[in-house]
């Protein structure tokens, strides 16, 4: 995943990157929860964490995961535009990634949250009829349909 | 392109203040 260019200059583009060794730092891995090898944590800079994910990722899953996280930190920080902006990009950047679904209902959220409008939550629903289908977050996003 | 990893938590925290950023933290137990 890492030696992918997108993903390294992702990356050094928008986070502050640190590598934490089990061997080395064992105490580090006990302070953030963290179980299993790989685990990826996105934090906000005041150590909350907004997203993780574990194991093995090929470079498109790895990289809508990065995106995901950031995403996630600008709608935990109540900033509408942004994670909608962020959301869309995985959507339309990445749409054959297992984030893809997951960042498609968040993107519907992040249009009612900024709009107030419901109607951003019914063409989400609407939007889950074409695309996405067999995923859990169609489930989801089916009690927004009309 | 590489990326440029830091091994100290708290100062990439510290860093993430001053800049606005995201920490990214990579648990990891690959051989060194």
């Amino acid at each position: 995943m890492y030696p992918d260019t997108r993903v390294e200059k992702f990356i050094n583009d928008n986070y502050v990157p640190v590598k934490i060794h089990i061997k080395e730092q064992p105490k580090t891995f006990e302070r953030f929860g963290a179980q299993w090898t790989p685990t990826i944590q996105v934090l906000d800079a005041d150590g909350t964490k907004r997203h993780q994910f574990e194991g093995f990722l090929p470079p498109d899953d790895f990289l809508s995961q990065l995106k995901l996280g950031l995403a996630h930190s600008a709608f935990a920080r109540q900033q509408w535009k942004e994670a909608e902006s962020c959301y869309d990009d995985i959507v339309k950047t990445l749409p054959a990634s297992d984030a893809a679904p997951e960042a498609l209902y968040w993107l519907g959220v992040s249009r009612y949250k900024s709009s107030g409008d419901p109607t951003a939550l019914q063409q989400t629903a609407e939007a889950f009829k074409t695309q996405y289908r067999d995923s859990t977050w169609a489930k989801k996003a089916s009690v927004w349909a009309k | 392109m590489s990326i440029g990893w830091k091994n100290d938590v708290d100062g990439a925290l510290a860093e993430a203040q001053r800049n606005k950023r995201a920490v990214l933290i990579d648990f990891n137990a690959a051989p060194m």
